[in-house]
């Protein structure tokens, strides 16, 4: 008998009992239909990271030198806070030293943040992550002013309080105002609006719009750090070679510096956006487990309820096995029938899962900011599961089929 | 008759052993079926049953022999190891020149899809399945095409007559049509025999002359027929008549031999 043949017995049987065959592969068409949702939720938030969110947050072919890292995920043991406890603080003079180390082509900033209130004459005062920062945090930013204009050099000589603002900070405490030229107060220090920054859109519905930057050299610094020490120094080199130069001359400046012996690890930290996704990566490797071991709970149920429909199908059907045998069906031809039968059914309900799966990762993704990107790599996992499954159940009901002798079977009451 | 027919009862096992042959021996072509010393046992916890104590039959090609016996004489159990759904304890079973009392299970699967076509008591036609696709069964499980088996199961269908009820499955058929869709079945593949048992026992007496006369006409087509049967009237159809009685053949006549001696034509003049 063809596998052709087998199918299409398989297919009759589904056909005349719908019912009974959709809910022996429930189990099955559930975890086909988390495991694609999930995947394909966890493949656009991976997209999504390395596409936008990546580029948002950390500048192209850039790293910052900081203290301690910045994403962090997973175990950090307490002695790596400990030790990163211990660590000295990033100061000025380690932001000129590296800096006179560096070549012409490469651009640097610094940059230092907290949370701060920040009061307008016409909304709610709030509470707003303020930076101050060098020149240069624009260019390698690649952040333009929508309206106004951007620091100039001689306000961040003279540490003028002037403040870019955010699109949202602009919305909050303006509303329905230009805000070019008005008066911000940052804990009570008054500033003066010079421009907007260009929308920079959201991660995860997060708002990338609710900051405001002002000087180095302004007031406000005293605020987000302690005097002389700066958050992160950020390095831009013109390409990805020139970035990973002026790491290694960072480096050596730094653990000259710090007068660390070469067997001493860096006592700093150089996050570049592979950091970032390095920390993605970690999340996503969570996410994956969690998103392959949900579904595996579903399909073993799943096969343990085909198992059981399959045995019982055997039962009902013994008096048809034992005329196919009488008819000359091998034992082989039995077995394949009920287990093409078996995976036929879980195949089936496997790609009904797949398609709701889809529709359930759009739907996610069209009520809430998690993105969604199906990976098509997962279409044909998510049915060669359901097919496996299908086989795995069906291997006992369909040896106890085709052992069965054909004269017990045929007298078999019906 | 034809040379192979039995010219009297052959009640002496040592007579049926010098048609049957000694073992061992391949049988004469001329030979369909030749059990030599079959021998079947059920071990019921203990208690043995003997079914078969040791059958020495020949059936030549284009016979068509009833085997007769009262409830238990052990019938269906010699139908069955003829039919190649059951093997002999001990004893020789030759079908065809082919010794099939020692093979597999797959390869008596074989010998039964190849030689033989069954007719049942109760038809085992398959419920879900319409005529036509029940007919095919047989060649679904020799590998023959879709195309050819459609024609040949059309082809058998309309040797019974029912080439008109080809879509109709079984719950719309009577009790005749469903026989006589199991006997287009039996037929599709060209058996080396027909094998019947109780081909008439959930049917009406009408019926089963209707039935009789298709059993009739493919003997004179030259089918080779084998019909197990407790009812005289129906056995007296056949032209030799094996009877058996405790798991043994009591009697081996002709048909007209059977019929006079238990004096049957009496009752139906
Ligand atoms: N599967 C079986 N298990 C046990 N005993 C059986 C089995 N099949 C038949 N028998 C016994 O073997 C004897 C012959 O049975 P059977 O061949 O069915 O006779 P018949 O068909 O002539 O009525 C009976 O005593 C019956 O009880
Ligand atoms: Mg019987």
């Amino acid at each position: 008998m063809s596998f052709f043949q087998a199918i299409r017995i398989a297919l009759e049987t589904i056909r005349v009992q719908k019912l009974k065959s959709f809910f022996t592969v429930i189990g099955v068409m559930i975890g086909v239909t988390f495991l694609i949702a999930v995947v394909s939720i966890v493949a656009g938030m991976s997209r999504y990271m390395k596409d936008d969110l990546i580029g948002k947050i950390i500048a192209v072919n850039s790293f910052s030198l900081r203290r301690t890292p910045d994403f962090q995920v997973g175990d950090v043991t307490q002695a790596t806070r400990n030790e990163w406890r211990r660590r000295p603080r990033v100061y000025e003079a380690d932001v000129h030293a590296v800096a006179a180390a560096l070549p012409a082509d490469v651009l640097w900033a610094t940059e230092s943040s907290e949370n701060l209130n920040v009061e307008s004459a016409y909304a709610r005062p709030r509470s707003v992550q303020c930076s101050t920062v060098s020149p240069g945090w624009f260019d390698i930013k690649r952040m333009g002013a929508a309206q106004g204009r951007l620091i100039s050099i001689q306000e961040y000589q003279l540490g003028t309080p002037v403040v870019v603002i955010g699109k949202d900070v602009a919305d909050h405490f303006f509303p329905n105002l230009n805000p070019i030229g008005r008066e911000l107060r940052i804990q009570s220090i008054p500033y003066t609006v010079i421009g907007v920054a260009e929308a920079q859109g959201s991660v995860f519905g997060q708002s990338l719009d609710k900051f405001l930057v002002a000087p180095d050299k302004s007031p406000l610094n005293r605020w987000v750090n302690p005097h002389s020490v700066v958050d992160a120094m950020i390095v831009q080199g013109p390409t990805d070679a020139g970035m990973r130069d002026a790491m290694e001359s960072t480096r050596a400046v730094m653990r000259a510096r710090r007068h660390l012996h070469p067997e001493q690890p860096d006592n700093f930290e150089m996050e570049t956006s592979e950091s970032a996704l390095d920390f993605w990566n970690k999340i996503q490797s969570y996410l994956t487990i969690a998103g392959v071991a949900l579904p595996t709970v579903g399909l073993v149920v799943g096969a343990i309820v085909i198992m059981n429909i399959m045995l019982v199908a055997v039962a009902e059907r013994t008096r048809e096995i034992g005329i196919r045998k009488a008819l000359g069906a091998r034992r082989r031809d039995i077995l394949n029938q009920f287990l093409v039968e078996s995976a036929t059914l879980s195949t089936l309900g496997a790609a009904v899962g797949v398609a709701l799966g889809i529709g359930f990762a759009k739907l996610i993704a069209a009520l809430s900011p998690l993105p969604a990107a199906v990976a098509v790599w997962s279409i044909f996992v998510g049915v060669g599961i359901g097919a496996g499954v299908g086989m795995i159940a069906g291997i006992y009901p369909a040896s106890r089929a085709a052992l069965l002798d054909p004269i017990a079977a045929m007298r078999q009451e019906t | 008759m034809n040379s192979t027919s039995v010219e009297a009862p052959l009640t002496e096992t040592a007579e049926r052993r010098v048609v049957t042959g000694t073992a061992g021996a391949t049988p004469e072509s001329k030979w369909v079926i030749v059990t030599r010393g079959i021998k079947r046992e059920y071990d019921m916890g203990g208690e043995v049953v003997r079914a078969l104590r040791g059958v020495d039959l020949a059936i030549a090609r284009n016979e068509y022999v009833a085997i007769m016996g009262p409830s238990g004489s052990g019938k269906s159990t010699l139908m069955n190891i003829v039919g190649c759904l059951d093997t002999p304890n001990a004893g020789e079973y030759w079908l065809n020149g082919q010794l099939v009392s020692t093979m597999s299970d797959d390869a008596l699967a074989r010998v039964r899809n190849k030689e033989i076509g069954f007719v049942f008591q109760t038809f085992n036609l398959l419920p879900r399945a319409t005529a036509l696709h029940n007919v095919e069964l047989p060649l679904v499980y020799a590998g023959v095409s879709s195309d050819v088996r459609r024609r040949r199961a059309k082809e058998a269908l309309e040797k019974v007559q029912l080439e008109n009820r080809m879509d109709h499955r079984p719950n719309e058929l009577s009790g005749g049509q469903r026989q006589r869709v199991a006997i287009a079945r039996a037929l599709v593949n060209d058996p080396s025999m027909l094998l019947a048992d109780e081909p008439t026992g959930n049917l009406d007496s009408q019926t089963s002359e209707e039935i009789m006369r298709v059993f009739e006409s493919l003997a004179d087509s030259g089918q080779t027929v084998v019909m197990v049967t407790h009812e005289p009237d129906i056995a007296q159809h056949a032209r030799r008549v094996v009877v058996l009685r405790d798991g043994l053949i009591s009697t081996d006549d002709t048909r007209d031999a059977f019929v006079a001696r238990i004096g049957l034509g009496t009752q139906h003049a």
